[in-house]
């Protein structure tokens, strides 16, 4: 099955790291995918400019109104993903819980829609 | 007019029901396909067994007429929706998987367990569908229990069923690294339905029995399928307490406190199960929360009173429990012993420092136990004042009627 890993962080954390840290941080993320990569686990995933860089669209009655940023102060923002190949939901929180934000932030596994066209 | 067939069908279904089930679910990847073939397994068991005789394995008859309904059903719906052709297909040809079966059937009724308090399902999802699939409780019987709509216990196991099938929930025992983790919320929901069951949150009575039992059943099930220390000492936590059940309620529903209970009443055939299960515990000298706990229920039930129950001792094992599972509900019960073994003048402030602390401040247990301490100070207007606090927490009709009598009580004495 396919999952996505979406990774929330607290953005404010990261800003208050010593370089030291996010760099060690960073390290694992590139080694994760890495070896993810090799075990044929990782189908794709990005990480992504800060919250501050994001803009929302809608259209409304055929008008395009766009806003700065998400709207609602949340704890932690979406800061990438990782979308996986798994057995089972089990393997998916396995690979999640070894993504270096599931310590600091949280991981949300949503399996994806498959759709017969 | 006696049936035989009929009787003995019957026995079959109540002996055998779970394990088709789960063996069915194994094989047909699927809770609802599974249940509707069970029901057509039996169904045909009805039509089939009177002319034919009851099959030497009834079992194996009846998962291998269930597996074939569901491919009958799969290829008749599948003239509407074509990918279900293949999933007949692979059912039939799977066939082989049938001469497996009695080694595997344990093995999936703990599948069955662990999928049905998988931690990805809500805690309401896992407890609603561990009594549902594993106990074989209707919907109905749930919603009574719980005191909740039965629309509602429905919906819960919809959803719970869907999640497993959109989310890829495993039907399998977790890994050996994952199984102690896994263990401990199959056991925090067994314990949560005895919980329930024993001091029921809300409602008239005090216990619900029909709980009680259900969740010692699945405790005696998991000692048989995964005999660890902590499994036989949430089995053995259960016994203990539910021994205490004939003397924790008078004839008119009111609750008598351990310490002023007839303990003649208490179950001796319960009792010697669960002293038997702390024993086995015991010689494997590994402690975990739930035998901690039944440990320190052990000690009551060898007690002949509640003077002459070992406190020593039972401190001693609120100390460890502490350790193995530091909660302000272990520390406030540790005051209580402390209390009993000390006097009520050393358990007080410890009781206050934990109530100052206000993590324990909704919890009206807390503010009875205050209130029983000052009380038996004879600090009657602080007794007052807790036992109106737990009032005003208290939503259950025996415990609201307990506090309301010690009120009376301290309103009839002198002030001191």
């Amino acid at each position: 099955m396919k999952y996505a890993c979406l990774i929330y962080d607290d953005e404010k954390l990261f800003d208050a790291m010593p370089k030291g840290e996010v760099d060690a941080i960073l390290g694992e993320y590139f080694a994760l995918s890495d070896e993810l990569g090799q075990s044929g686990h990782l189908l794709g995933g990005e990480a992504l400019m800060p919250v501050s860089s994001a803009t929302v669209v809608r259209v409304r009655q055929g008008r395009t109104s766009t806003t700065d940023g998400p709207y609602a102060e949340t704890k932690e923002q979406l800061g990438g993903f990782f979308l996986i190949e798994a057995r089972d939901l089990d393997e998916a929180i396995r690979i999640a819980a070894r993504i270096p934000s599931a310590r600091l932030g949280s991981i949300e596994v949503r399996p994806v829609m498959e759709f017969e066209r | 007019m006696a049936d035989p067939i009929r009787d003995q069908l019957d026995a079959v279904y109540r002996r055998e029901s779970r394990r088709v089930l789960a063996t069915l679910i194994r094989l047909l990847g699927d809770f609802d396909l599974a249940e509707e073939a069970l029901h057509d397994a039996f169904r045909a068991a009805l039509e089939q067994w009177p002319g034919e005789g009851v099959p030497d394995q009834p079992r194996a008859w009846l998962v291998s007429a269930g597996r074939f309904k569901a491919i009958d059903s799969l290829r008749r719906r599948a003239r509407f929706d074509a990918s279900l052709t293949q999933i007949a297909d692979r059912l039939y040809s799977d066939s082989g998987a049938g001469a497996a079966l009695d080694e595997d059937v344990e093995d999936d009724r703990l599948r069955l367990i662990f999928t049905c308090c998988h931690p990805a399902l809500s805690a309401d999802a896992q407890v609603a569908l561990t009594l549902r699939e594993v106990c074989d409780l209707t919907t109905e019987e749930i919603a009574r229990a719980f005191l909740i709509p039965a629309p509602t216990v429905a919906q819960r196991i919809v959803r719970a069923k869907a999640k497993i099938r959109q989310a890829g929930i495993p039907y399998q025992v977790p890994s050996r690294d994952e199984l102690p983790q896994r263990i401990d919320n199959v056991l925090q929901v067994v314990y949560l339905v005895f919980n329930e069951g024993y001091a029921a949150t809300s409602g008239e009575s005090l216990t619900r029995h029909d709980l009680c039992s259900e969740a010692i059943r699945l405790g005696r099930l998991l000692v048989e399928l995964l005999p660890d220390p902590e499994t036989l000492g949430l089995l053995a936590l259960m016994l203990l307490h539910e021994s205490r059940r004939p003397a924790r309620a008078t004839a008119d529903g009111d609750l008598v406190l351990l310490d002023e209970q007839d303990r003649g009443l208490w179950n001796r055939a319960l009792i010697a199960e669960g002293l038997a299960l702390v024993k086995r515990i015991h010689a494997s000298r590994r402690f975990g929360a739930y035998s901690l706990q039944a440990a320190i229920a052990a000690v009551h039930a060898g007690a002949a009173s509640a003077a002459a129950t070992d406190w020593v001792r039972i401190v001693a094992l609120y100390d460890l429990l502490l350790r193995a599972d530091p909660s302000p509900v272990v520390e406030l019960n540790r005051g209580a012993a402390v209390a009993m073994r000390d006097g009520p003048a050393a358990g007080l402030p410890l009781v206050e420092a934990l109530l100052g602390r206000g993590e324990l401040q909704d919890y009206p247990l807390a503010h009875s136990a205050h209130a029983e301490l000052c009380r038996r100070l004879g600090r009657n207007d602080q007794a007052r004042a807790s036992y109106l606090r737990a009032l005003e927490l208290t939503r259950q009709a025996p415990q609201r009627r307990f506090i309301e009598r010690r009120l009376r009580e301290l309103a009839s004495q002198p002030p001191r």
